[in-house]
């Protein structure tokens, strides 16, 4: 087409001057210039002080792919990824049951949520690991039977007490996903004949997604943090062996250092793959360009540890 | 013949609010049947009766000789099954204001969805058919575009589409072009016309009044819950004898 149009212009006429661009005095933010100083001056005060402190900075590299530590990252991941998928599954499961319209499993589900979401963390995992004081066996009639101490292992009673706290939120995070999907859809898909468990596998939930995966990304990376209170049930994970090496080593502050380091790692590499996450369930719904990785990683990293919602005591 | 809808002294609550006080009418099959009125007469509530998204309160609503949402056996009403009611609806093609579109899935994909989830046809089957009535609402080339990325007007002859994907017996609009810009109204009236022509049994909403008196077989006119005036649309839209149509027409003419 634009050929069509420059071939029927008149060649020889003189192209059209651009207008002149305006050469103003840009604004002076004085203020802007005030507080970059102030904040790095700040910063170079906060340097300045660690390198005066007796801190074997050495001690980090050594140990930073030490077997116990690695053993310790793995550890603190496999609880992550089974507590996060014990919380996922229960807590759509309890979504469901809390939209749906019998009365009996909704009020279950509510007071479930009350429960887990009401009490902290810290003590539920410790009621997991204590419950052995009123219970001598577990007696599930013929399908298991055992003594209770060899039953509920550190890693069960992390696993339930991470996990079955983790629904709680997840429920919620579902409830809201679903119901933030416009009834207009649901009305669409009944009017061309669809049942109700069709409308809500193909048409609901697949547009619920994209409310309920940004915060379960969240969940996941507070799953991450959360998990260093897992001492509380003898579970042994990167916090631990950190601890324990730095009592070996006399580096106890370095140590916590370098899983401090890790923790980060870990998050950075779970952000990235929130972002595709994201992105994928994003598809027909957002015009704009969804923010790059490298983007997501340094907004994650500003907001570390900015959430103090209910039953994390620590983060 | 039976009447492809019929209704008698059908009411409709909200609460304490009367929505419906009683509305007789029939639509015979290959009519192109136009409801008009004010917002509020009811005639959206009575347009989601004849599908069963909403429940009427009394009378009897009757879509191609049987009753809408109840089995009668002897004197008795048995309220149908979730299943029993999807099963209804699949012979009835819903149009809505806000197009309604599956955002999640392209234009293609939101016409193939219930003929494959719905009727079990194989996909490949379902796509050709699908593309055909794209084509036939004249958006072939928007077969692989997402609802976010078509205009208003492109949504809605989608949802057009997608609702003739089921092949209904009866198609329900529910003010198609209120929600359009007004130079997108035409595409969306061209292919309801295109509709009307081939026979397909029509109850539309709607306040372009030029379609419904070139193509509408009868008009009627509801206000408050009541029918105040029904005929072809010559007689209604041009000599009403109520006031209140008089008044309503003088307004949106």
């Amino acid at each position: 087409m634009t050929v069509e149009i420059d071939k029927a212009g008149p060649k020889d006429a003189p192209p059209p001057r651009a207008p002149e661009t305006i050469k103003a005095i840009p604004v002076r933010h004085y203020g802007r210039w005030v507080a970059a100083v102030v904040v790095i001056a700040l910063l170079a005060s906060l340097v300045y002080a660690f390198s005066q402190g007796k801190v074997n900075w050495g001690a980090i590299p050594d140990y930073f792919f030490n077997d116990e530590i690695l053993k310790g990252v793995g550890k603190t991941v496999w609880i992550t990824i089974a507590a996060m998928a014990l919380g996922v599954v229960l807590g759509v499961i309890l979504a469901v049951m809390r939209l749906s319209k019998n009365p009996v499993t909704a009020a279950i589900a509510w007071g479930y949520i009350w429960f887990f979401r009401g009490t902290p963390v810290y003590v539920q995992l410790l009621l997991w690991f204590n419950l052995g004081l009123i219970f001598d066996y577990i007696n599930l009639g013929p399908i298991y039977q055992d003594e209770w101490s060899d039953f509920m292992t550190p890693f069960l009673a992390a696993l339930l007490g991470l996990g079955l706290n983790e629904a709680a939120y997840m429920a919620e995070i579902c409830r809201a996903g679903i119901q933030a999907v416009d009834e207009g859809q649901t009305e669409a898909a009944h009017a061309l004949g669809m049942s109700h468990a069709k409308t809500l596998r193909r048409v609901v939930l697949p547009q619920a997604m994209r409310v309920i995966v940004p915060p379960t990304g969240n969940e996941f990376i507070n799953m991450l943090k959360t998990t260093s209170l897992v001492i509380a049930v003898q579970y042994w994970d990167l916090l631990q062996a950190a601890q324990e090496i730095g009592q070996n080593s006399g580096a106890p502050a370095e140590m916590l250092f370098l899983a401090a380091a890790w923790y980060l790692i870990l998050t950075s590499v779970l952000s990235v793959g929130q972002f595709y996450l994201e992105r994928y369930y994003a598809r027909g719904s957002s015009r704009s360009l969804p923010k790059t990785p490298f983007q997501r990683i340094r907004a994650n990293l500003f907001s570390f540890s900015n959430r103090s919602a209910g039953g994390v005591g620590t983060s | 013949m039976t009447a492809m809808v019929k209704a008698e002294g059908v009411h409709k609550s909200f609460g304490a609010v009367q929505v419906l006080k009683g509305i007789d009418l029939e639509v015979a099959p290959r009519e192109v049947f136009c409801l008009i009125g004010p917002s509020g007469s009811g005639k959206s509530t009575f347009l989601r009766c004849i599908n069963h998204l909403e429940k009427i309160n009394s009378g009897r609503l009757y879509v191609d000789g049987e009753l809408v949402g109840y089995r009668q056996k002897g004197d008795k009403l048995y309220e149908l099954k979730d299943r029993e009611v999807a099963a209804k609806r699949r012979d009835i093609g819903m149009v809505f204001q806000r197009f309604n579109l599956f955002p999640h899935m392209t234009a293609v994909e939101n016409v193939m969805e219930a003929p494959v989830q719905v009727k079990g046809e194989s996909k490949a089957v379902a796509r050709e058919r699908a593309l055909k009535l794209l084509d036939r609402v004249g958006l072939s080339d928007k077969a692989g575009n997402y609802p976010s990325q078509l205009s208003g007007g492109q949504q809605q002859r989608v949802a057009i589409a997608r609702a003739l994907a089921m092949e209904p017996k009866l198609m329900l609009f529910d003010e198609p072009t209120s929600a359009l810009d007004p130079e997108l109204v035409g595409d969306v009236l061209d292919v309801m016309r295109g509709l009307a022509e081939d026979g397909t049994t029509m109850v539309a909403l709607t306040h372009a009044m030029g379609f419904a008196r070139e193509v509408g077989d009868s008009v009627v006119f509801m206000d408050d819950g009541v029918v105040v005036e029904s005929g072809h649309p010559r007689e209604v839209l041009t000599n009403p004898r109520h006031e209140r149509t008089k008044s309503f027409l003088s307004k949106v003419l």
